[in-house]
């Protein structure tokens, strides 16, 4: 009897779970439906299946996005960005979790508080600074993830260390391996699981700033986010075209969740619980 | 210096050149610039509090900080409610809980700024549509009031992030030992009594990260407000983060502009190291 209840309740929060799930993908199934629809189809309804199904929106918003160069564009970024972010974020982990200076705690102390500070209460002087030294370009915006993104992940890596034993250090210095060889043959491959995690935060983050990008790239050197706002802008209540526009840019990150969803979940649970 | 000295320090150039050029010294910078009449290109004089005078006698910007406090307020309860809920949901033993998972999880993946043009169809286009069959007004016309505006970033921000947070619950909730609730089911524990004094108490670490990270992210949020509805109408939904970035970059008031960032930066700090403070608290004594 009670057994009968228990599933019986676990039946209808399965039910219910499904129709939240329904719910929290139907603005991607009206973006996708619409996108198909002709411009005089989405002024009949938005709700239903298109009349006929066109691809040509797709089409027309791939060129105009000029999507392969803004997708690019976005993978040099984010992918440069973070390479750098986890080889000299991992290398400072280290060196402060080693250290037990007092200096070393207060450069600890000033990486994490660091992360207090808003983006938008530096963004004015930053982007001054940098135009006025003339880096207001791929390059110095490589160099400005390197500068917000750093903090969080000397965090993780610093948490990372303690499960590194010192033991590892001693006997690689015993063998005549310097510090940097040391750190990159030994160390560094045994943090590889923090690696994947920083790397997972920095990509999503990244991939889809749009502000700071905004503010130093050219159009020419657009990433999508910053493409798709001008694209938007370009196309307002032109919405067959939008959406397809939207639902082209949002498929590499969809395809890149499908394979790595585990990690993914996983990554994120792990930076935010830190 | 010793050889370990020197090497500590290569360690480090690299981060200390970064959060150095990149964060502390405009930071320092932004200070300095907030007291002087500073154009972005040079300052010509310090104007000592002017600035600050000016900003809290501006309707537009106060409007702003009371519309983000709002937003916040209302958004840190909502995210957290709904973290937990789907937490709850997706934790229990039910076939789809992957499945769901990554549902709820999906739209954090993608940025604010789509997300929120996609939204901007969907309170139109769909909302519009709404209206007119089941003929209920109030589906019209949500993104053209600033009250309805209000709730559309509220929808927006909730359904974009709540999977976020029901990632930081789970992995608390996952902890939970099976038995203490099973020998709690066994000594006749109701489903609340379960949850009030079992579940709760352990999940508790999970509120202060919780509250900490939806509280900034609220205060901080700017792409979903720019992609949603630009401030709209008459500059009525626009927050601080966006009034910052057009007193900038569309007026070209910098010190001005960066009188305001300094007043947000005070208020983003204070909010955050005082909820970390109390939340501390409470779980000692707990």
């Amino acid at each position: 009897m009670k057994k009968n209840n228990e599933k019986r309740n676990l039946i209808s929060i399965e039910v219910f779970g499904l129709l939240l799930g329904l719910l929290w993908i139907a603005p991607f199934y009206l973006m996708i439906v619409n996108a198909f629809k002709t411009k005089r189809d989405i002024f009949t309804g938005v709700l239903g299946f298109p009349e006929e199904w066109i691809t040509g929106n797709f089409v027309e918003a791939f060129i105009d996005l000029e999507f392969l160069k803004s997708l690019f564009n976005s993978i040099l970024i984010t992918g440069l960005s973070v390479g750098i972010i986890i080889i000299f974020s991992s290398m400072a982990g280290y060196a402060l979790a080693r250290n037990k200076s007092k200096l070393s705690a207060v450069m600890f102390f000033v990486f994490v508080a660091a992360m207090l500070i808003p983006f938008q209460s530096v963004m004015i002087p930053l982007v001054a600074l940098f135009g006025q030294a003339g880096m207001l370009n791929a390059g110095g915006l490589i160099f400005m993830y390197l500068g917000f993104g750093c903090s969080l992940s000397i965090f993780l890596y610093h948490g990372a260390m303690t499960g590194v034993s010192k033991s590892m250090d001693e006997a690689a210095i015993i063998d005549g391996a310097n510090r940097f060889q040391l750190f990159w043959r030994i160390i560094f491959p045994l943090l590889k699981p923090i690696s994947v995690t920083v790397g997972i935060l920095n990509v999503i983050w990244i991939w889809n700033d749009y502000l700071l990008p905004s503010l130093v790239l050219s159009e020419a050197n657009a990433t999508i986010p910053l493409k798709m706002f001008f694209f938007f802008g370009q196309y307002t209540k032109q919405w067959h075209l939008a959406l397809a526009g939207l639902t082209i840019a949002i498929i590499p990150v969809i395809i890149g969740y499908f394979f790595a969803q585990k990690q993914i979940i996983a990554g994120v649970s792990e930076g935010a619980v830190k | 210096m010793s050889n370990r000295t020197l090497s500590f320090w290569l360690f480090l150039t690299p981060v200390v050149l970064g959060l150095g050029i990149v964060v502390v010294i405009p930071f320092l910078y932004g200070l300095v610039y907030s007291f002087t009449d500073w154009n972005g290109l040079r300052a010509e004089s310090f104007i000592g509090l002017e600035n600050y005078i000016r900003l809290f006698q501006e309707d537009e910007f106060m409007q702003a900080v009371w519309f983000t406090t709002k937003f916040a307020f209302v958004g840190v309860l909502l995210l957290n409610l709904f973290g937990l809920g789907l937490a709850l949901i997706v934790t229990r033993n039910i076939k789809s809980s992957n499945l769901l998972r990554t549902v709820f999880f999906m739209p954090n993946l993608i940025g604010g700024l789509i997300l929120g043009f996609i939204w901007q169809f969907i309170f139109i286009s769909v909302f519009g549509d709404i209206s007119g069959l089941t003929g209920i007004e109030g589906f019209n016309g949500w993104l053209s009031t600033a009250n309805t505006g209000f709730w559309g970033i509220v929808i927006l921000t909730c359904w974009q992030m709540a999977g976020y947070i029901m990632i930081i619950y789970i992995a608390y909730l996952e902890n939970i030992p099976k038995d203490l609730i099973e020998a709690a089911k066994i000594d006749g524990a109701s489903p609340f009594q379960r949850f009030k004094n079992i579940t709760f108490p352990l999940v508790a670490p999970a509120f202060t990260i919780s509250m900490f990270l939806t509280l900034s992210m609220s205060f901080k949020i700017y792409d979903q407000n720019l992609s949603l509805t630009n401030g709209g109408p008459a500059d009525q939904t626009q927050m601080v983060a966006m009034e910052i970035v057009n007193t900038a970059f569309s007026d070209n008031d910098m010190a001005y502009a960066q009188a305001k960032a300094v007043i947000f930066f005070l208020i983003v700090s204070v909010v955050a190291l005082t909820q970390v403070y109390y939340n501390k608290k409470r779980e000692v004594e707990m």
